[in-house]
């Protein structure tokens, strides 16, 4: 990437791999899909005290159709489960997901036959958030990562391997 | 009113049965009284009737102590008289095969936590017009609140729900809603 200043008109040059994936990093748009408690840490970190606007991560959107990051936010139980798959299968690609709190990610306390021990039994998950629940720095943290994780791949990947 | 007196009341109402005072810590405020399995719905008729005026149905719930008792449950009803202030609560011992009459006949509103009895104990309530799984899914195996359950079990999560329609159902509705934005003529 080089700033050209020879010209009338400054130029920037950059591969369009870097541009393409500095625009998706760059507005991630959350689905509105919160399940438990790690929900209200969710909503706390869109409001004004910590600002996920920061991060261009704050249009959370009410259809998944408009959406390209799913925030587990709660434990998962297994009745939810499928309904949660649904909403994963309707976002378009590019997507990404971040496992919120202990439950989402492992089952937290619930060692139990309603939740299901861990989120990406029925969803890929690239970032797992610990924390019980996570604070909102913790949150914004994990879309950090999660941006940092995209500003790293590449254009030319499949998606990812989808489980059944 | 203590359980003694109710009994008394409801005694010569329900012919053959036999009611049994069951001492409880809140004894004061709810009375529990011992109801034979086949005389229950009699018994909530009785206790309906005016003078006691039980007409509120407030819970039912379940107690499991396998292995330690035979019959292992003890169906917990609780009934309200609103217009005298009074609670009830009506203890019924049953096994795990055996059937109960559904009290919805009297108090429709107890069809919930029969369901939800029938969900998670395994309860079969005779004569209940919808008896089906209400908490867990319709497909699951067990009941997870006996005490043989295997609760941390492990188990592959579910991620496939079929369509709750027919998809002659779901054609029609999609063609319903076609035609009433007005973007498609009606045939």
């Amino acid at each position: 990437m080089g700033l050209e200043t020879d010209y009338e008109i400054p130029v920037l040059t950059t591969s369009a791999e870097f541009m393409i994936q500095w625009a998706r990093r760059s507005a991630i748009w959350p689905v509105a899909f919160g399940l438990a408690c790690c929900a209200i840490e969710m909503m706390a970190t869109g409001a004004s005290r910590y600002d996920m606007a920061h991060f261009g991560a704050e249009v959370f959107r009410g259809s998944p159709r408009q959406a390209d990051l799913m925030i587990i936010a709660g434990r998962l139980s297994r009745k939810m489960a499928p309904a949660m798959r649904r909403i994963y299968d309707q976002m378009p690609e590019p997507k990404w997901v971040i496992s919120m709190g202990a439950c989402a990610s492992c089952g937290g306390v619930f060692d139990n036959y309603a939740i299901v021990q861990g989120s990406d039994q029925v969803v890929p998950v690239d970032v797992f958030i610990p924390g019980c629940p996570p604070r909102p720095e913790a949150l914004i943290y994990g879309i950090v990562q999660l941006q940092k994780k995209i500003a790293a791949s590449k254009l030319d990947q499949s998606p990812k391997v989808r489980i059944a | 009113m203590t359980a003694a007196e109710i009994i008394a009341v409801i005694a010569p109402a329900v012919p053959g049965a036999t009611f049994e005072a069951l001492a409880s810590a809140d004894a004061a405020v709810t009375p529990t009284i011992l109801v034979p399995r086949e005389q229950l719905v009699a018994t909530c008729a009785a206790l309906q009737a005016p003078g006691l005026e039980f007409i509120a149905f407030s819970d039912v719930t379940a107690v499991d102590f396998h292995p330690n008792r035979l019959p292992r449950f003890d169906l917990v009803y609780h009934l309200v008289s609103p217009h005298r202030r009074a609670r009830v609560r009506l203890k019924v011992r049953i096994n795990a095969q055996e059937a109960i009459d559904t009290l919805s006949t009297l108090y429709p509103g107890a069809g919930w936590p029969e369901r939800e009895l029938y969900d998670l104990f395994g309860i079969v309530f005779d004569g209940h017009a919808d008896l089906r799984r209400l908490l867990m899914p319709e497909d699951w195996e067990g009941y997870p609140l006996r005490k043989d359950y295997p609760v941390q079990l492990r188990k592959d999560a579910q991620t496939y729900m079929p369509l709750q329609v027919t998809e002659e159902e779901f054609r029609a509705n999609m063609e319903r809603d076609r035609f009433q934005r007005g973007s498609a003529k009606p045939k």
